[in-house]
């Protein structure tokens, strides 16, 4: 009874701090907010209308054509003409395009020689069906554009022989679920709600214990009756009720701005979500018994922070890390629950079938919570 | 103790703390009796707020023994929390709580609810004259105040031990003349209240006070017993040139101290000399003193006195 109203003392104290702390509330929602219209509209791993030059040594009607036809990809952008290799070069050194797309003298003699023309009079040689018909250059530190120009590499060039096009059949057959029309957001919104709790959550609580401490609260406290459980129970609660305003506020205008579907049952997505705060919340607590000041409760959470977005499977497939990196991601919470939220919201799978992911935050936070109960010791030593 | 002794409310016996190489407080033996104020006089850095937090559990002591109203401690830490209270240097309760609030707050910790809340509050307000500040934020108002907000924050769950650290330092002379009766309100109603401070008009208002200097207890006693076994006599001397006076006076091995009151010259000279005036006259600059008088000493010359063994 006494140890309930403790609980409740520390939870509506934390609430009037809060409500008169006007910056830390309006954070609350513009974070989420503003975020989400950040990474909703900016993310796209679609590569479209990438800056490329053009060295034309044939000069004749069918390079012109060519361009257009890789043009009408919409891949690539020809912005810029150059007269010489080197000049393209240094335009990619320079930054200016990101490619050179170099069109041969011989072009013609190549195309007709190709193997989607066929093998003509007299038949072309092994050695002249396996030349290409132009070359880029590609400035490939960044792998997503290189892959991108490196998909046109086998473009049909049926359109430029006024041939019928898709003549061919696939080898492989491919249904798409759940995202079908292959948008990013579909992907990046449930992710965000993880990543946005991780942020928010690990912030707010490694503060709280180190904020009382600056302010010479902690002395005040020690000498009460309250007890270290009670403490932190009290200071995490009120965010439980402030994570799940964001995962609302998220998922909410992700259905309404960017139609991301909640194909999955919102009780579960309530308890996967309550369960992974509450991981988030003891991680910051625990943060909180060992940093001094804030300034090292902010570094430790950006040490946090930071894997959680780039290692959880938020940004690139868990799948593709080296195996040393995914034993690490598989440490952070953020992954379970990224898992799990993809999982609800756009597979609607039932949590009980990911068992793994929810006992293994369920685990962390009991772990954590008695990790920092027991470093939250009442006195000055 | 014997049955017939005092009850005490405070035991420690070869206390001490280290803090690394620093020795905070060395070999105190202390014993407060219940129903009284009990003060530590020293400067700052003495080592009174280390011997605070090592009475109230907070800190753990390196060497000897403590019992707080019949708890060991460090090991019943916990235990005593609900006996007593405790004042700290710095304002710790929640400047961005109001008055009320902050109130509130530490009746449901101790355990407070209900009628009995709202009761032990208003009567709080009342007597720590904050009824009409009940909405304000703590930390939007004044130093003597928050100081009365905090005694009322100590007392709250009507503690029988009341540790106050340097409670009057941000305070006006007026606010700590009502601020020392409260004090004298809650003993008279049987709290034990121990105070730390550096002003010798407050510890002069102690039952009891204990000396403290670079962690070591110089003297206790009641202030009249202080002043009447001090080892110096208090000599009051009006000359023409009082600097060169007393650069010439603080010199002199029998001569522990010299300070200037305004046109005079406070001088203490160690007992050794029998007869202090006539060794004043003696002295060869002798000529300028135009009046010599021996006065009653005050709590500032028993400081001196005490602490300035240890600079000799």
């Amino acid at each position: 009874m006494n140890s309930f109203l403790r609980i409740q003392a520390i939870f509506f104290k934390e609430l009037m701090q809060l409500k008169r702390d006007r910056m830390t509330f309006g954070m609350v929602i513009m974070i989420p907010l503003i975020q989400l219209m950040l990474f909703g509209f900016a993310i796209n791993t679609n590569i479209r209308h990438v800056p490329v030059g053009l060295v034309d040594q044939s000069q004749s009607g069918l390079s012109r054509v060519l361009v257009q036809t890789i043009s009408a990809t919409q891949v690539v952008n020809f912005t810029q003409n150059y007269l010489t290799i080197s000049a393209a070069q240094s335009a990619i050194a320079a930054g200016e395009v990101h490619a050179v797309l170099v069109i041969p003298k011989d072009v013609s003699q190549r195309l007709v020689r190709h193997q989607s023309v066929g093998l003509g009079s007299p038949p072309a040689s092994d050695e002249e069906t396996s030349r290409p018909i132009a070359q880029w250059l590609v400035d490939s530190s960044d792998t997503m554009i290189a892959s991108a120009i490196k998909g046109l590499r086998n473009m049909p060039l049926a359109e430029l022989l006024n041939k019928p096009a898709n003549l061919s059949t696939p080898t492989f057959q491919v249904t798409l679920f759940y995202n079908p029309e292959q948008r990013t957001v579909v992907n990046i919104v449930p992710g965000l709600v993880a990543v946005i709790l991780t942020m928010t959550m690990i912030m707010f609580t490694s503060a709280a214990i180190v904020r009382e401490r600056e302010r010479g609260n902690l002395e005040m406290l020690i000498t009460t009756p309250v007890r270290s459980f009670e403490l932190m129970l009290g200071k995490i609660i009120p965010y439980v009720f402030i994570g799940l305003v964001q995962m609302s506020i998220i998922l909410g205008l992700g259905y309404f701005i960017f139609s991301v579907p909640v194909n999955g049952s919102l009780l579960q997505l309530g308890a996967a979500t309550m369960l992974f705060i509450a991981a988030s919340l003891v991680l910051g607590l625990v943060i909180s018994t060992i940093a001094k000041n804030q300034l090292q409760s902010m570094q430790m959470t950006i040490f946090v922070l930071l894997p959680s977005i780039l290692l959880s499977g938020f940004m690139f497939p868990y799948e593709g890390m080296p195996l040393a990196a995914q034993y690490i991601a598989e440490a952070l919470p953020a992954t379970h629950f990224m898992r799990l939220i993809r999982g609800i919201v756009l597979r609607d799978v039932d949590i009980l079938n990911m068992t793994f992911d929810l006992y293994w935050l369920l685990a962390f936070t009991i772990t954590g919570l008695t990790i920092a109960s027991l470093r939250f010791k009442k006195n000055l030593d | 103790m014997s049955l017939t002794g005092p009850e005490l409310a405070i035991e420690a016996r070869q206390l001490s703390r280290n803090f690394g190489d620093l020795k905070a407080i060395q070999g105190l033996d202390l014993e407060v009796e219940k129903r009284r104020i009990y003060g530590f006089l020293g400067p700052n850095g003495c080592g009174k707020t280390t011997a605070i937090r090592m009475l109230t559990g907070l800190l753990k002591p390196s060497a000897g023994s403590i019992n707080v109203l019949g708890c060991q401690l460090p090991q019943d830490a916990e235990k005593l929390r609900l006996k007593i209270g405790y004042m700290t240097q710095k304002f710790s309760l929640y400047d961005d709580l109001t008055v009320k609030e902050n109130l509130q707050f530490l009746a449901k910790i101790y355990g407070l609810h209900g009628k009995n809340q709202q009761q032990r509050i208003n009567e709080l307000l009342s007597i720590y004259d904050l009824n009409t500040k009940a909405t304000q934020l703590a930390g939007s108002m004044s130093g003597g105040q928050r100081q009365r907000l905090a005694l009322a924050g100590a007392v709250l769950h009507k503690p029988e031990l009341l540790f106050l650290d340097e409670p009057t330092s941000a305070v006006d002379p007026e606010n700590r003349r009502e601020f020392w009766e409260q004090l004298f309100d809650l003993c008279d109603q049987g709290t034990t209240i121990l105070v730390s401070t550096h002003y010798m008009d407050e510890a002069e208002r102690c039952h009891r006070l204990a000396i403290l200097e670079s962690g070591i207890k110089r003297a206790d006693g009641s202030p009249d017993e202080l002043m009447a076994n001090m080892h110096a006599h208090v000599i009051e001397v009006i000359a023409d040139d009082i600097r060169a006076l007393k650069k010439h006076l603080i010199g002199l091995p029998e001569v522990i101290s010299a300070a200037q009151l305004g046109a005079r010259l406070r001088v203490l000279i160690t007992k050794k000399v029998t007869n202090p005036i006539e060794f004043l006259k003696q002295l060869p600059f002798s000529k300028s003193l135009s009046e010599l008088a021996q006065v009653r000493p005050s709590l500032e010359d028993v400081f001196v006195t005490c602490t300035g063994e240890g600079r000799q």
